[in-house]
């Protein structure tokens, strides 16, 4: 049966892929940078802690910073070499951030000094999930989320189904894609570590019908009797967002303002998945990353394997890419993030650098933002059902309250479809993030 | 320091195409093979009636926004669609003076009294008509002949009436252009009030009196479908709204085939097609909830087949639609979608 092989949900949008470009390209290496820059803070939660001095030599792998509670991760040296200040940087995120500078050492052979062998099905589930906070992991999909934090079931909750998101649903970005084709053996391994340490049954991992060459690759290697399973999604944005692929694939909900678990499910994206497989059994951390480099203006766009702190200005002359960081996006086009300067390093979360034509960023910016003509393109695009005209409309007249009370701002998380399909040009993501800082500003007046 | 400019922007980073001018560019296009047959069907007078009424549109528009201070918003073309749908709304031999009256009111009080486009209630193009409905009761109902011999050469008496007199009898015109049996009644009104059926089929293509644009229901229906496919225009209202009327009057039929008429003459007869297609469907004063669309259409076919009926005029299109928007607000409010993940049992737990 046809419509049950190709899932999918409600609403949504199609943008172009684009992915053309990057998507048959195999993961290669970058060059080292001769100075690498770890932000303390890639993540989620609590900042590490450095754990080195200025002028101390480390060896590529060796921690150089410790969690600072649960809610925390370390980092590790992503080349040998030695540790140069530790200072204030500028980066993606906004405000400068504490973080590591090491010079990397010129002619060093950075093998993988750091780790060790050990047998993953000796540990239980609780010494797992503390290896995976000691191997620095996040949600490489770009959220940022401690993965060994998802990986813990809060009290009262049980996982029964661990989804596995490899729909890369953004337009342009290939790095996943390229995941499951190349690292499938760290893949299997990483997700049997998941399902150990949720406790969960079964994993089924969900990709979009864009990538049958993934598709056909990973189903080769899973036994019929294997707990994991892999399904074809449609292709269609977002069906990588977490709730969204929870509703697809398992027709659940996941309670708003909940947590998937409380649905009993927990979803994880493949490249977390596949770093999970390979660094796990080697007691490694996280020190590299795949980021997709694409968009006319590079010259050698494709998928890099890239260190850990390397600076954006770097990455983009290795690419061969001269123009100013006005136009680059870190991330995907539609919830991407663009940047400041180039002296950015990139971080744990950066899956994409993106350079979009003259012309798309025309595009972009409407000539002209019209009102609102109540066209309906938005609700019938919100993944969420939100109304987003309804809420545009209490936005401009500052009722920011009744937005979260009567129309449930809160539930929308940002996925841009709304503003993508507003022929009236209005910038409704925008407006919704300033009217969530307003109320979480009122709300820490009150409490 | 030195300071540098950087341009942040925030996802997302791409936007879909249309734009609302090129939306409301798209309109025009598609309004104008139904003029063109309308001044084939009804000659120089529909031409002029056109021109004039959407000037006048056009004109008001520029002259609010220059007395509010605003930025001209007529190059939106917003304002010449109001324009053209008036025009096609009216008889061909209305005097072009009271096309003025009626454009000036349509874009002056339906649409900049409200704040302009995205912000009217109701459909300007319908205020005007009714404006011109209640202040000039003769002229919009006297009908003329479609097809009259001369039409390209000569206009009909009654357009070129002086303002504020009384307009020429066409009596005697009518007389010299009227092919045999023509009553100066609309297929409606001959059917509400004489009970005289007019053949489906030439009401289809368009072979009979009636306003300048009700003309060919085939024709508006083509037009129509261009916009639904460019996906510029929601095919939920007017699909809704057909089905409302095709509904209510088989209804009807069902209970007495005599007294009323045929569902499918309903469909196709008056103004119904037009204000369908082009009417009901206007985005601003329509609802934005998926379900709350539909029960709009269905809203409008209701009463237009009610009012059609029951009511003192042979049309009711143009009050039906007008009530639906003004129903809309409440209709869209009791149409919120569910969200995702919204719970029922939410209120009982807290
Ligand atoms: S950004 Fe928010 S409101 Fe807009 S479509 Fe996405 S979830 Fe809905
Ligand atoms: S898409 Fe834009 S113009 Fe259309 S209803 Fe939504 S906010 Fe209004």
């Amino acid at each position: 049966m046809q419509f049950l092989r190709r899932k999918t949900f409600a609403h949504g949008v199609h943008p172009p892929d684009n992915k053309e470009n990057t998507n048959t390209k195999s993961v290669r290496r970058m060059a080292f940078a001769p100075e690498l820059i770890i932000p303390l803070s890639q993540h989620f939660g609590a900042p590490a802690v450095p754990t080195v001095y200025e002028g101390q030599e480390v060896v590529r792998g060796e921690p150089i910073a410790k969690a600072n509670g649960f809610i925390s991760i370390p980092h590790h040296a992503p080349a040998t070499g030695t540790i140069d200040r530790i200072e204030l940087m500028q980066t993606a995120r906004g405000p400068k951030t504490e973080s590591i500078i090491l010079k990397v050492t010129p002619g060093a052979s950075q093998n993988v000094l750091y780790g060790s062998t050990r047998e993953i099905a000796d540990m239980t589930p609780q010494e797992i999930i503390s290896a995976v906070q000691d191997s620095g992991i996040i949600g490489l999909g770009g959220a940022g989320f401690p993965t060994h934090v998802k990986l813990t079931v809060p009290k009262g909750h049980t996982v029964d189904t661990v989804l596995i998101n490899g729909c890369e649903c953004e337009p342009y970005l290939t790095t996943d894609h390229r995941v499951m084709l190349e690292s499938v053996r760290d893949l299997i391994v990483g997700i049997r570590i998941i399902l150990k340490s949720v406790g969960a049954e079964r994993a089924i991992i969900g990709i979009e019908e864009n990538k049958r060459d993934a598709i056909k690759a990973i189903r080769a290697r899973l036994s019929p009797d294997e707990a994991i399973t892999v399904r074809e999604l449609k292709t269609k944005y977002p069906q990588g967002a977490e709730k969204i692929l929870i509703k697809t694939i398992l027709n659940r909900e996941v309670p708003s303002g909940g947590y998937p678990s409380s649905a009993g499910v927990a979803v994880y994206n493949v490249s977390t998945s596949s770093q999970l497989g390979a660094l796990l059994p080697y007691n490694q951390g996280l020190i590299e990353r795949i980021v997709t480099i694409t968009g006319p203006g590079v010259k050698k766009p494709g998928n890099y394997l890239i260190a850990l702190g390397t600076p954006l200005r770097f990455v983009m002359e290795q690419v061969g890419y001269t123009g100013s960081a006005n136009h680059l996006i870190l991330g995907g086009p539609m919830m991407g993030t663009s940047v400041a300067s180039l002296d950015v390093p990139v971080t744990k979360t950066v899956s994409a650098v993106l350079v979009l034509t003259e012309q798309e960023e025309a595009e972009q910016i409407p000539e002209k933002v019209y009102p609102c003509i109540k066209c309906g393109a938005c609700v019938r695009a919100c993944p969420i059902h939100l109304n987003p005209s309804q809420l545009t409309l209490l936005a401009s007249k500052r009722r920011y309250g009744d937005m979260q009370e009567k129309f449930h701002l809160n539930d929308c998380f940002e996925c841009g479809c709304c503003s993508y399909v507003c022929p009236s040009g209005i910038p409704l993501v925008q407006y919704f993030r300033i009217a969530k800082a307003v109320n979480r500003e009122n709300r820490e007046r009150i409490a | 320091m030195a300071k540098q400019t950087v341009e942040l922007r925030t996802s997302p980073h791409i936007r879909k195409a249309p734009s609302v001018d090129e939306i409301m560019r798209n309109v025009v296009y598609a309004l104008i093979p139904i003029c063109l047959f309308a001044i084939y069907q009804f000659g120089i007078s529909a031409l002029a009636l056109i021109i004039v009424v959407t000037g006048s549109c056009l004109l008001t528009e520029a002259f609010f926004c220059r007395m509010s201070g605003k930025p001209n918003t007529i190059n939106d073309y917003s304002g010449a669609i109001t324009g053209m749908l008036l025009a096609l709304t009216l008889p061909p031999g209305f005097p072009l003076w009271m096309g003025v009256v009626a454009g000036f009111i349509a874009i002056g009080l339906g649409k900049t009294l409200f704040g302009g486009l995205g912000y009217n209630v109701l459909n300007p193009a319908l205020i005007g008509r009714a404006f011109v409905q209640a202040a000039f009761p003769a002229a919009i109902t006297t009908w003329t002949p479609a097809f009259a011999p001369g039409r390209f050469v000569e206009f009909i008496p009654s357009t070129l009436a002086l303002p504020f007199t009384k307009p020429p009898s066409i009596e005697s015109w009518l007389q010299g252009v009227a092919i045999d049996g023509f009553s100066g009644a609309t297929p409606l009104a001959l059917q509400k009030f004489e009970n005289i059926s007019t053949d489906t089929m030439s009401l289809f293509t368009g072979m009979t009196p009636g306003s300048v644009g009700e003309g060919s229901a085939l024709l508006i229906l083509i037009c129509g479908s261009y916009l639904i496919i460019r996906n510029m225009m929601d095919w939920r209202i007017p699909a809704a709204m057909l089905l409302g009327v095709l509904l209510t009057s088989g209804a009807f039929f069902m209970i007495d085939a005599v007294k009323y008429p045929d569902p499918l003459f309903v469909l196709f007869s008056g103004g119904l097609m037009l204000g369908a297609i082009f009417m009901a469907s206007d985005m601003v004063a329509s609802p934005v909830t998926p379900r709350g669309v539909l029960i709009y259409g269905l809203f409008i076919g209701f009463l237009t087949v009610i009012i059609r009926l029951f009511g003192g005029q042979a049309e009711g299109v143009m009050y039906a639609i007008l009530l639906g928007n003004a129903a809309s607000p409440l209709i869209e409010a009791v149409t919120q979608p569910r969200i995702y993940g919204a719970q029922k049992k939410v209120k009982s737990e807290q």
